[in-house]
């Protein structure tokens, strides 16, 4: 079996995608979720789906939490004492799961509440993020058979190959509550059948969903590789994660503007603009021309922040975005936002123009 | 009578068509080789030897009366000892000197262009119409930061000098004085009218061509040819030649004979004497004493314009460029081996230095690898033949790229390589007033800008193919290219996976 990643392997794939969030960092189930993705079953063909979840573990909210698959008992051991050596460990087992009848080939599914240990990180003048960052990359490159697919505080992601409503219900995130989730639907055109392909991608506090297929890639791989990323899977969710990462947590750069660069204007609409303007985005344009994202997207980035829905400057795919008192709500498709409410504004995303709804406070 | 023996035998046959030809003498009138001659009784005849193939009486005959073909000349097959190579050997023993040539290296070396493939949007991304959708080759070459420091919503960084082209194409350098005043005035009003740059070569600056300035890139040869405040100041760009595709490690060598009153006060040197550019700078002996010389510039220029710094494709080339781009310069430029000169040794053109493409994707890929190739513009040159080239330039990671052999075709030059006999009939590389005069600028300009139109035009359609609408996007994706025919050491050196794969 190919996996993405190995050797240059490259999967195009075509998706659903959704996201609600309550501004005031309310928690609510996964239920409302699971409903708007499962609206959006014919855009996905059941080799993958997958949600992100944040404000769902309050009880460890300082604690680094990894999702991990294993491929058997010795993947998990070699991890386990690899976590060990670098982390205190708070608590640790199995994540539960329900049985579905279609999914089927499950991996073993760990987590992990940990936290840095002090010397080690001391040692390294790495900040706890970075460190946390580095050992992550380390477990998924290195160790055959295991990859840590969450690794954020008080978030996860959940994810399997299966449709994602029947991916939710395996996962039981009915149980769960969260102020802010994303869903995944996938539509590969192959069949590479690994659980660590589907969607979200995560780095850290990071989360990803993705529609699209993105022309500029290696452009954009080549670009991100000389700030130290890797990018192993090949996929266009993984490198635009590591844009945002580089331009907000590492240059310091305002969400919106890392936004502006990823689906900046054309040069015609910049020479119209005033002179501030004109300059802010010439700017962008001539340090941050590596990190243009060219080609088809629509994207819902998640952090503890809020989230930010982003379409292609051109608007190749459809993107949706509501609201309904406190919530906001993004999707590919209306329906899928109609189906769990009654919005008071309907909108379509325009091309290039991103919305950021950051929750107040973080959290409940 | 031994001595007068001529063993060279001419290289090509004028065929004139008796029943067509009408002799009216305008060949001979057009020809500076004297390849035709009118008799005493009023009929024209040609003289073999003399004709260097430049097409230019052919294309002027007003009776069609005229073509050339090769000189009927079969030395016993040998695949070793191929007729060129006797007569080089021939020539040479008759004259006792080295053999020069024009132009770039004619071998039969691997067109690593051709052995690249680019891709298209099929379903799962949509290819994007030009004609309907922005598609954008705005091409911005300098210096850049790693990133861009922000306070309150606004930028605070501030950018060394940038220079936006309208598209990824220059024109390279070419001296007055290699090529005429005409000349490279066709190529100034060319550059202004399309909103790129051209080059002046390390022959100086024209008094006449200062209101080009704002398109101008200016040379800082080893001969320090023309080089003075005001030329500096005026440029876009500043670029310091180290080496030329076409003779690495060899200086340039202008006979006295090209030096007129106008090139001798271009140039700042004595006219008819003849114009030396060593072959190394006599300031520059490593890598630090460049990184002087660039500082020097921007100092004297207020850090106003960017210094680009141009070597030749040499084996080491990823090496040097990276010590380029630490030495504060704010664009690469490479030339390849089949890059053009108004002459070199042959020996030199046709055997010293490395394909392009190749060093192309060496250097990108250490200036990656050292995590620097965002700070720094990289040019190439050296043969570039068509808008496909450029293309797979800029998807191996090229920023943009210079013409100059194309750039001469597109004011009349018909690729005979005798620039360096002076005598170019199409009036581009010669100083005889009566031949200069024959390339009118304001006439020809409009070609060279036709050319770069075009290429624009096929640029933003092959983009499109890839769905992809902004050059940028392509820049270094290389995932766009698939080899074919190529062993896996190229495709390694080049970066880029088989047809197929």
């Amino acid at each position: 079996m190919l996996r993405e990643g190995e050797n240059g392997y490259r999967i195009p794939a075509g998706c659903a995608i959704s996201a609600i969030i309550n501004k005031r960092g309310e928690r609510f189930s996964g239920e409302g979720i699971i409903a708007s993705i499962k609206v959006m079953h014919e855009r996905s063909n059941g080799l993958g789906g997958g949600f992100a979840a944040y404000g769902i573990y309050p009880e460890y909210k300082e604690h680094y939490a990894f999702h991990v698959f294993y491929e058997g008992d010795e993947a998990r051991s070699r991890t386990e004492e690899f976590i060990n050596q670098n982390y205190e460990v708070e608590s640790c087992g199995k994540i539960p799961t329900r049985k579905v009848r279609s999914i089927s080939g499950a991996p073993q599914i760990w987590r992990y509440f940990v936290r840095p240990k002090q010397y080690r990180m001391a040692a390294m003048e790495f900040t706890e993020d970075e460190y946390t960052a580095r050992t992550v990359t380390h477990i998924n490159s290195n160790f055959a058979g295991a990859y840590v697919f969450s690794s954020g505080k008080n978030m996860g992601a959940f994810k399997a190959v299966g449709y994602p409503e029947d991916v939710g219900e395996f996962y039981m995130l009915d149980e769960y509550k969260g102020f802010s989730w994303t869903a995944h639907g996938r539509f590969p055109t192959n069949t590479p059948g690994w659980w660590g392909g589907a969607h979200p991608f995560t780095l850290l506090d990071w989360s990803i969903v993705h529609n699209g297929e993105i022309s500029s890639y290696d452009a954009n791989r080549r670009y991100v590789e000389m700030f130290g990323y890797k990018c192993s899977l090949m996929t266009d969710t993984e490198v635009i994660t590591y844009l945002f990462d580089l331009l907000v947590r590492k240059h310091n750069l305002p969400m919106e503007t890392a936004a502006h660069v990823l689906a900046a204007p054309t040069w015609d609409v910049i020479e119209s603009m005033d002179k501030d303007m004109r300059d802010y985005f010439t700017t962008l344009r001539t340090v941050y021309s590596g990190a243009l994202v060219n080609g088809p997207f629509s994207i819902i980035l998640g952090s503890s922040d809020g989230l930010l829905a982003l379409n292609d400057r051109l608007k190749l795919r459809s993107l949706m975005g509501a609201t309904a008192g406190d919530m906001v709500y993004f999707a590919s498709e209306e329906a899928a936002i109609r189906e769990i409410c009654e919005p008071e504004r309907v909108w379509s995303i325009g091309g290039g123009e991103p919305v950021i709804v950051k929750v107040e406070g973080g959290m409940e | 009578m031994e001595y007068n023996l001529e063993l060279v035998m001419p290289r090509y046959k004028i065929v004139r068509d008796k029943e067509r030809c009408i002799n009216c003498g305008a060949c001979a009138r057009q020809c500076a080789n004297e390849a035709h001659v009118i008799y005493d009784d009023g009929t024209v005849h040609s003289i073999d030897e003399n004709c260097v193939n430049c097409q230019r009486c052919v294309c002027l005959c007003p009776a069609h009366a005229l073509h050339i073909t090769k000189y009927p000349l079969e030395f016993c097959e040998n695949a070793n000892w191929t007729s060129e190579a006797i007569q080089e050997v021939y020539t040479q023993a008759k004259t006792g000197g080295v053999l020069l040539s024009g132009m770039g290296n004619p071998k039969p070396y691997p067109i690593y262009w051709d052995k690249m493939l680019l891709n298209a949007s099929q379903v799962t991304n949509p290819s994007i119409d030009p004609l309907r959708e922005p598609m954008e080759t705005v091409t911005i070459l300098g210096r850049k930061p790693d990133c861009v420091k922000m306070k309150n919503g606004a930028i605070t960084s501030k950018l060394p000098p940038q220079i936006k082209l309208s598209m990824p194409i220059m024109f390279s350098a070419m001296s007055f004085g290699s090529i005429s005043l005409n000349a490279q005035k066709s190529l100034a009003m060319a550059a202004k009218k399309m909103g790129t740059l051209f080059n002046t070569g390390e022959g100086g600056l024209h008094r006449d061509f200062y209101p080009y300035a704002d398109c101008a890139v200016v040379q800082v040869a080893s001969g320090r040819f023309g080089v003075h405040k005001q030329y500096l100041e005026a440029a876009r760009m500043i670029e310091i030649k180290i080496g030329q595709g076409a003779k690495p490690g060899i200086g340039g060598h202008l006979p006295g004979g090209k030096v007129n009153e106008e090139v001798s006060a271009t140039r700042m040197i004595p006219a008819g004497a003849d114009a030396i550019s060593p072959a190394p700078h006599h300031d520059i002996y490593s890598i630090e004493d460049l990184r002087q010389l660039i500082y020097s510039l921007k100092e004297v220029t207020e850090y106003k314009k960017p210094v680009a710094v141009k070597i030749a494709a040499v084996h080491n080339s990823a090496a040097i460029a990276s010590g380029i781009a630490r030495a504060g310069a704010d664009v690469i430029v490479m030339d390849g081996y089949r890059g053009g000169t108004g002459a070199a040794p042959t020996r030199i053109r046709d055997n010293v230095g490395i394909p392009i493409e190749l060093a192309l994707a060496a250097v990108d890929s250490r200036l990656r690898e050292e995590g620097i190739r965002h700070n720094v513009s990289l040019v190439v040159a050296g043969s570039i033949r068509n808008s496909a080239d450029i293309v797979k330039a800029i998807a191996l990671g090229a920023d943009a790229v210079y013409i100059a052999s194309s750039a001469l075709m597109a004011l009349g030059c018909h690729m005979c390589r005798t620039c360096n006999t002076g005598k170019c009939n199409w009036g581009i590389a010669t100083q005889r007033p009566d031949l200069v005069k024959r390339l009118n600028p304001e006439v020809m300009h409009l070609r060279a800008a036709n050319l770069l139109n075009a290429w624009n035009h096929e640029i933003k359609e092959i983009l499109g193919g890839m769905g992809i609408n902004a050059i940028e996007s392509l820049r270094g994706n290389r995932l766009m290219l698939r080899g074919i025919g190529l062993t896996q050491k190229e495709l390694d050196i080049l970066g880029i996976k088989h047809a197929g794969e």
